[in-house]
């Protein structure tokens, strides 16, 4: 693949939080409209890497980042860039859903508020709402709290709230963690859908979750020398059925980790 | 085989039920010794000070006279210098818990200007006195006015407010900060839109306590110089004034009767103009804090 087709790139990038090393050296390409999934067993450093794509391991005062993230070309941690600027082109949903305690239609109506946006505000909440197929469900009570939705819900107007801002990214950590099958499965579908518009990047611990919905796969692991290297990149189609690493093949099938 | 045999179970949950109602009857204890003296004093003061309470006593100035001595110079008095010291202490405090909290958070300079702030709400409201006589009186040059009084006061609850206000900051889940933060916002909007709302419920409540106290300062007021008699309005900021808690000292050190009664009706207005600021504080606290409740 040619340099224009990823959208994110990451090179020798690591983090340390104080002097300890969380992610090592991982060198990733990701692709532009594909889902690409982090996955890797528990402490292995795959919050903190797609931290780095928003820069949001800014707002932990002990996080340091080595290496450059290129977004389009653009060296995410270069000197001019506004880290506030980098969040609204690139969105994230976080494992616990966390809509603001406001309205239904303030939570999604924040992003543009905060940007400055001025136009048709009805016509931003209606589209994002829509594409995040939440729309039928919550119509009727825009001006309900938020909180009063079910979990899977919430979810998805976190995602509605962090369309409405017209990303080009989405940063998704562990999205169904909290979440029943049923709604596991809505959001999965959303995001196949979602994924001919925009690039998402999603981590999971779940196996199945990853091979169903994501076009690529990254397997970070920790050893006793080593945390949060990359072991394998690749085709979750090839990850999942015929990986290149033995490390690979022994945590996809649950030999460990 | 059970080591432990079962009539040894039996007797302990004897005993857990007989401690479990000791402790509630205590608790019950306590709440009737506190309630009872609250309606001890309450009865004593209706007594001794309900038949002076009347228009006349609320709408007159203070006087050499029992029977013609009112409380209107008071009670406009502590009503200007709370709102003063209300308002002040409210946006010197939330913007002192902001900083600690939001900017300064996890600095050694954020710690330690913590521990003072909360060593200062310790300090002799006298002391506050001394200081507003020096620095608002003197050095400002706003004499014994309305306004160096608001400022004392504001000074002396200050540190409550920006504990409560600190408190109140730091329980808003850092999950709605990043949510914020994820989709662009700066460090100022974060605050503006998402912790300042929510921590406004949780502040009140500290103003609230603030002012309370507030209004029933005697010490330092003196101190600073306000007036014991105040045949007059303190119709602008810089005029002299006097307070409730003053004139009740100062009628209760008086020899005649009725300057006595004067006294009790002055603590039942005094009581009565709390209650109702604690009432709307309640008031408005729930009215911001049910809306999202889901
Ligand atoms: N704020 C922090 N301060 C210090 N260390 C941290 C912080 N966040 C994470 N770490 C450490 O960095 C390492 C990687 O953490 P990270 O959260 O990225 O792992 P993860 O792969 O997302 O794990 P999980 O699957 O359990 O979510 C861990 O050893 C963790 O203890
Ligand atoms: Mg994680």
């Amino acid at each position: 693949m040619l340099d224009q087709d990823f959208i994110l790139q990451t090179r020798g990038l690591s983090v340390y939080y104080d002097s300890k090393i969380a992610v090592t050296d991982v060198n990733l390409n990701v692709a532009r409209n594909r889902i690409t999934s982090i996955i890797g067993p528990s402490g292995c450093g795959k919050s903190t890497l797609l931290r780095c794509f928003n820069r949001m391991n800014d707002l932990i005062p002990s996080a340091r980042v080595e290496g450059q993230v290129l977004f389009d070309g653009l060296d995410l941690y270069g000197p001019d860039v506004d880290p506030t600027e980098i969040r609204y082109e690139i969105g994230m949903v976080f494992q616990r859903p966390n809509p603001f305690p406001k309205s239904i239609y303030d939570n999604v109506a924040f992003g543009p508020r905060i940007n400055g946006f001025k136009g048709d505000m009805d016509e931003v909440v209606e589209r994002s709402l829509v594409r995040a197929a939440l729309w039928d469900e919550v119509k009727d009570r825009l001006k309900a709290s938020a909180l009063s939705l079910s979990g899977g819900q919430q979810q998805r107007l976190c995602i509605a709230r962090a369309l409405a801002v017209e990303p080009r990214v989405i940063l998704m950590d562990e999205p169904c963690s909290a979440l029943d099958p049923f709604a596991t499965l809505a959001i999965e579908e959303l995001m196949r859908e979602l994924s001919e518009d925009y690039s998402i990047i999603i981590v999971t611990h779940n196996m199945q979750q990853a091979a169903r919905v994501s076009h690529y796969t990254a397997f970070l692991m920790l050893e006793e020398t080593r945390v949060g290297f990359l072991v394998e990149f690749g085709e979750s189609r090839k990850i999942f059925t015929n990986p290149e690493d033995e490390r690979t093949e022994a945590y996809i099938t649950g030999r460990f980790g | 085989m059970a080591v432990i045999p079962r009539t040894e179970f039996q007797r302990r949950r004897n005993r857990r039920k007989w401690l479990g109602r000791a402790f509630h009857g205590m608790c019950l204890l306590s709440v009737a010794i506190a309630l009872g003296m609250l309606a001890v004093l309450l009865i004593y003061l209706l007594i001794q000070g309900a038949t002076g309470i009347n228009w006349s006593f609320l709408t007159s100035f203070a006087s050499r006279h029992p029977d013609q001595a009112g409380i209107k110079a008071a009670i406009l008095g502590s009503i200007y210098v709370v709102l003063v010291a209300g308002v002040v202490s409210f946006t010197l405090g939330v913007a002192t818990a902001l900083y600690l909290e939001e900017y300064a958070a996890r600095s050694r300079f954020a710690k330690i200007a913590k521990i003072n702030i909360a060593n200062l709400a310790g300090v002799p409201s006298i002391v506050y006195g001394i200081l507003g006589l020096q620095i608002f009186v003197h050095n400002l040059h706003l004499g014994k006015s309305v306004l160096a009084g608001g400022f004392t006061l504001a000074l002396l609850v200050l540190p409550i407010v920006i504990v409560a206000a600190g408190e109140a900051v730091r329980a808003v889940p850092p999950s709605f900060r990043e949510g914020s933060y994820a989709l662009g916002a700066t460090r100022w909007q974060v605050i503006w839109h998402i912790v300042f709302p929510l921590a406004f419920p949780g502040i009140l409540t500290g103003v609230i306590l603030a002012v309370s106290r507030a209004i029933g300062e005697t010490a330092p007021l003196i101190a600073m110089g306000a007036l014991t008699f105040v045949p007059f309005s303190p119709d602008s900021p810089l005029s002299r004034f006097t307070v409730l808690p003053i004139q009740i000292f100062n009628w209760t050190s008086r020899p005649q009767e009725g300057f006595q009664e004067a006294a009790a009706a002055g603590i039942i207005v005094l009581l009565v103009i709390l209650l109702i600021m604690n009432a709307g504080a309640v008031i408005l606290r729930n009215h911001f804090q049910n809306k999202w409740e889901g």
